[in-house]
């Protein structure tokens, strides 16, 4: 699967193909995801209605971790073995995650405000979540600082492994220090705590979340690879230039 | 073990002669925590709960303002592309760099510390914690600094893109090492802060320089 996508236009035929069932797919479960968290999940018996937020922001911090995932991942293939996608997949991912990041840490906020009577606390899961937000700010401003994109994508590359570390700080940081964010009710040892009547919900947005991140990162990929094309052509074709009139350039430089 | 003995010597004596960089980054220092004082008000009972907090983010800032003395000269006059061909292990190269990084800034910064403890109004045994935790913190503050000085090699304004992505990498640092001396002061021991701030600086002593190195041959292709 690796070797038959890394060609370009395999992947252009393939994405394509896939992309409106994608997008179809990923409108549908959010959809059917927030119907079952608005009218079907019950209130909570100390939150009220106010839980609901839950299911905006839980799948927004599991796909931002998932997204940082992705960007390493692809960053590890793509120094590894320079397999002509992966870079581009990588650039593609990480401004999708910083976005989940910033949509994790809003509802947060607007979660806390009526429960915890605070928009912002310093404790270590926000801390560590913030401080992910910043290595995909990071990441995205490394990768745009050169003049050849190639020493660019490299240098994001290596910086994307670095930021690894913090991943599993984010993950535990909730059981490591004992602080105002709850622990994990999901994914932990012993099954979930939380009740299945608002398990569903959640599991079914997160099947949203993870459709709709699928569907804008092919979207992007398949941009980046049109703008590169596009390049390649103005590249090739510096003859055709010289006779069309080029609007704001100078007789004498034509 | 000769060659990184040279590569050391070589830096700190250029930190030393090349007309005031040391200077440089302790006037930044100390300048930087004076500002908290004019800033939030002079009452000593306030200065001394920040005051930790105040050195060690003034500690951070000083160590990014030095980084691009870290590999930007050698880059530009082609003496890293002759440690990249020569025998000795790029990561070697890169340990011996960051050591010499360290004694000429991170030392210097530790030193001056209790002076400036001094002026926040923070008592001998709290000086002491925030002397030490600096001596232990500041190797961190060189090697993961060092990753982010190679990977901006070459880039458009590399001092802010390099603090952007280095300063969320120094916060366990300045977290343990403001911590240790307010635990300090709340009664708590120090030690386990200060051990932990030792194990950061440990733990980036292998693995930092692997990054770095692997930064700097994309920067060399």
């Amino acid at each position: 699967m690796l070797t038959y996508l890394a060609n370009p236009a395999r992947f252009m035929r393939w994405s394509g193909a896939m992309l409106p069932a994608l997008g179809l797919a990923a409108v549908a479960m959010l959809a059917a995801g927030l119907y079952l968290a608005l009218f079907v999940a019950p209130p909570d018996y100390q939150q009220g209605e106010s839980v609901k937020i839950m299911f905006v922001h839980v799948p927004a911090a599991w796909l931002a971790l998932f997204a940082y995932l992705v960007v390493a991942v692809a960053s590890a293939v793509a120094l590894v073995w320079k397999h002509p996608l992966a870079e581009i997949a990588a650039q593609a991912a990480a401004p999708l995650g910083a976005a989940f990041t910033l949509v994790c840490l809003v509802t947060g906020s607007l979660w806390g405000r009526p429960m915890w009577g605070t928009w912002w606390a310093w404790d270590a899961r926000m801390t560590s979540v913030l401080v992910l937000f910043f290595l995909y700010l990071g990441y995205i401003a490394l990768v745009n600082a050169f003049d050849d994109p190639g020493r660019g994508a490299r240098a994001g590359s290596v910086l994307a492994l670095v930021g690894v570390v913090n991943l599993p700080i984010i993950k535990f940081s909730v059981d490591w220090w004992n602080t105002l964010h709850q622990a994990d009710s999901v994914f932990r040892m012993g099954g979930p705590t939380i009740d299945a009547s608002m398990l569903w919900p959640l599991l079914v947005m997160a099947v949203g979340y993870l459709l709709l991140f699928k569907a804008l990162l092919f979207v992007r990929m398949r941009t980046a690879l049109n703008e590169r094309k596009a390049r390649a052509l103005r590249l090739a074709a510096p003859a055709r230039r010289s006779d069309a009139p080029v609007p704001g350039a100078s007789p004498a430089l034509r | 073990m000769r060659p990184y003995l040279g590569l050391f010597r070589h830096d700190v004596l250029l930190a030393f002669r090349q007309g005031g960089e040391i200077g440089l980054a302790l006037g930044f220092f100390v300048l930087a925590v004076m500002l908290f004082p004019l800033g939030v008000g002079p009452e000593a009972e306030t200065l001394r709960q920040i005051g930790a907090g105040i050195i060690w983010v003034a500690a951070l800032l000083a160590a990014v303002l030095s980084l691009d003395r870290l590999f930007a000269a050698d880059y530009a006059d082609g003496g890293l592309d002759l440690l990249a061909l020569s025998a000795m292990p790029l990561e070697g190269a890169v340990v011996a760099k960051c050591a010499a990084h360290w004694v000429t800034t991170g030392l210097p910064l530790a030193i001056i510390s209790p002076f400036l403890a001094l002026l926040l109004d923070l008592d001998a045994r709290s000086m002491a914690v925030l002397a030490l935790g600096l001596l232990l913190g500041t190797p961190a503050l060189s090697l993961l600094g060092a990753i982010a000085a190679a990977l901006t090699l070459g880039a458009r304004r590399p001092g802010v893109l390099s603090s952007l992505i280095v300063l969320p990498l120094y916060l366990p640092v300045l977290i343990f090492g403001a911590g240790a001396v307010e635990a300090g002061i709340a009664g708590g021991g120090a030690r386990p802060h200060l051990l932990l701030l030792g194990a950061l600086s440990l733990a980036a002593l292998p693995l930092a320089p692997l990054a770095t190195a692997a930064a700097l041959r994309q920067a060399l292709d």
